[in-house]
């Protein structure tokens, strides 16, 4: 495993472009999960398909499809959830068919060959390039420096919303600064796990470390750590049983998930058993 | 002219000022033609049935409602452009109370400011004050407890911290002794007792012993403005205001209590 990693290109952009998207995913999956904007940043990757199929069709980098698209979407699933009486749930709901819809027919206009559209689906971090690399490069920074810049306003913003309101804090501009970012960050997961699985890395690595850590600045670290961890393992695995690196990657961030949950529960009940204890002595 | 100078008058000594102020939320009408005045440094109580546009007038004072017809003028200025001016306590049932955060640091976002502020890091005389505060309002030795770990009352008193933090002239408080225990209630009224010898005080609640005994004036409100006046409860007001018997509406007050406080 050493030797691909030391010797195959391929093997280090992989790596490269598992360590970024955890980045990235540390940082917004902590701030999705405490806004519960996990539903929303589902809508807005299945959106992204639609930018894929439309950058077959005009002859451009899919990925940056994705990204409009992506983009397009955050923006407007934010528009409408301010503008419309209809339910947030059902706007999200519409886009997101609409979104895979448009994906599927821009790509049956496409003349030729119909192209393989599974990496974009379900992510291929073997087959990720140098541009690939920086292209996600440059998304994570973004993410991370706007998170950091803004972060005591992200503060008050998630812990308080109407507060911060009041306070003049802008809080139309950090929504929609939000949603801009999610789409990045679902964008930049697309290469890593695919725009189905891309949900599983965005959420498991944040909700492990709200198991353990306190502080939002903790959980953010500590998710960071944890999802590099899950897409390092998830590589290494899928590398050794030639499988879908996405599909792995996702199945051992769930499960781990679930074993740090039920550790944390026998946790907290040999804690209380212990401080029922010394109650009594 | 006159009158236009005597309104002006009016506006620039009350805390408060609401003339003629309705509120729909759609085709449902929250709040009608509703008028007051709050002089400064005034206590006032403001009770009345679940759904009679108690909350609504808070945000409406404080610009997060939208106006379907009237003014609200808030120490002389239009409610959005005074909110620098005003304290807010939300309703502690609507509260996210497993976010990761600090006592101190929920106290802290009282002092930010307009916009937004890039690499915001708050002033050593801003900890102090916040540090101050947290003392003033009894929980001084829990700055650094997750929110999570607090009790109702303890959350109320920190909201009331973070409020203000900033000197506010005006406070607005939303029900801020529901769902606590009897002792942290009593801290929490000799608190905005405290709290109305240097600021205006407006407190929603459902707690007939609080308007009767505690502030100084009170208005009754029911989708309309039924009662303002001097903090006296007759069973007639209150039979109007709520629309059933007196002894209906305790809302966790004991019964005994109501009888006390209301005029037969």
């Amino acid at each position: 495993m050493i030797h691909a990693f030391l010797n195959y290109a391929f093997m280090q952009n992989a790596l490269a472009v598992g360590v970024l998207a955890s980045v990235a995913c540390g940082f917004i999956g902590v701030i999705i999960i405490e806004k519960k904007l996990v539903m929303m940043s589902g809508g807005i990757a299945h959106i992204s398909y639609g930018g894929v199929g439309l950058g077959y069709l005009l002859g451009i980098e899919p990925i940056i499809g994705a990204l409009i698209f992506a983009l397009a979407g955050a923006l407007g699933i934010g528009y409408l959830k301010d503008k419309s009486k209809t339910g947030v749930d059902v706007v999200i709901s519409l886009l997101w068919s609409a979104g895979m819809a448009l994906g599927v027919l821009f790509v049956a206009l496409t003349p030729g060959y119909p192209p393989d559209l599974s990496s974009y689906l379900f992510g291929n971090i073997l087959a990720v390039t140098k541009s690939g690399l920086y292209f996600v490069g440059v998304l994570t920074v973004v993410v991370m420096v706007v998170v950091w810049v803004f972060f005591e306003n992200w503060k008050s913003y998630l812990f308080d919303e109407e507060f911060s309101l009041i306070r003049g804090v802008w809080v139309k501009f950090l929504r929609y600064l939000l949603l801009a970012l999610i789409a990045l960050t679902v964008v930049a997961l697309i290469r890593v796990v695919g725009i189905i699985l891309s949900l599983a890395l965005l959420t498991a690595p944040a909700a492990t470390s709200s198991l353990f850590a306190k502080s939002l600045e903790k959980r953010i670290i500590y998710a960071v750590i944890i999802g590099n961890i899950y897409s390092f393992s998830g590589l290494c695995v899928s590398y050794a049983l030639d499988m879908s690196s996405g599909a792995v990657i996702v199945v051992i961030s769930v499960l781990c998930y679930f074993a740090a949950f039920g550790v944390k529960k026998v946790l907290d009940k040999i804690k209380a058993a212990s401080f029922a204890g010394g109650s009594k002595v | 002219m006159k009158e236009t100078t005597k309104n002006n008058a009016l506006i620039e000594k009350a805390a408060i000022e609401i003339n003629n102020l309705s509120v729909y939320y759609g085709k449902t009408r929250a709040l009608n033609n509703i008028s007051l005045s709050v002089p400064r440094g005034e206590y006032l109580g403001i009770i009345g049935p679940n759904g009679g546009g108690k909350s609504t007038l808070l945000k409406a004072m404080l610009g997060l409602v939208p106006k379907d017809a009237g003014d609200i003028n808030i120490y002389g200025k239009p409610s959005k452009l005074s909110r620098g001016e005003v304290g807010y306590v939300p309703q502690f049932a609507f509260m996210e109370r497993k976010f990761p955060i600090t006592v101190m640091e929920v106290a802290l976002t009282g002092f930010l400011q307009k916009g937004v502020s890039p690499f915001h890091a708050y002033t050593n005389g801003e900890k102090e004050h916040a540090a101050e505060i947290l003392g003033r309002v009894g929980i001084g030795g829990l700055y650094d407890r997750q929110v999570s770990a607090l009790s109702g009352g303890e959350f109320q008193k920190m909201l009331i911290a973070r409020a203000i933090a900033a000197n506010p002239k005006l406070i607005l408080l939303d029900e801020p002794t529901a769902s606590v225990d009897a002792n942290s209630r009593e801290q929490i009224y000799s608190l905005l007792a405290e709290l109305n010898e240097t600021m205006t005080v407006v407190l929603v609640t459902h707690d007939l012993l609080a308007v009767s005994s505690l502030v100084k004036s009170l208005a009754c409100l029911n989708g309309s403005l039924v009662y303002h006046g001097e903090p006296k409860l007759n069973s007639e007001t209150v039979n109007s205001l709520y629309g059933c018997p007196v002894d209906l509406i305790a809302h966790g007050v004991p019964h005994r209590v109501l009888g006390e406080h209301i005029e037969k």
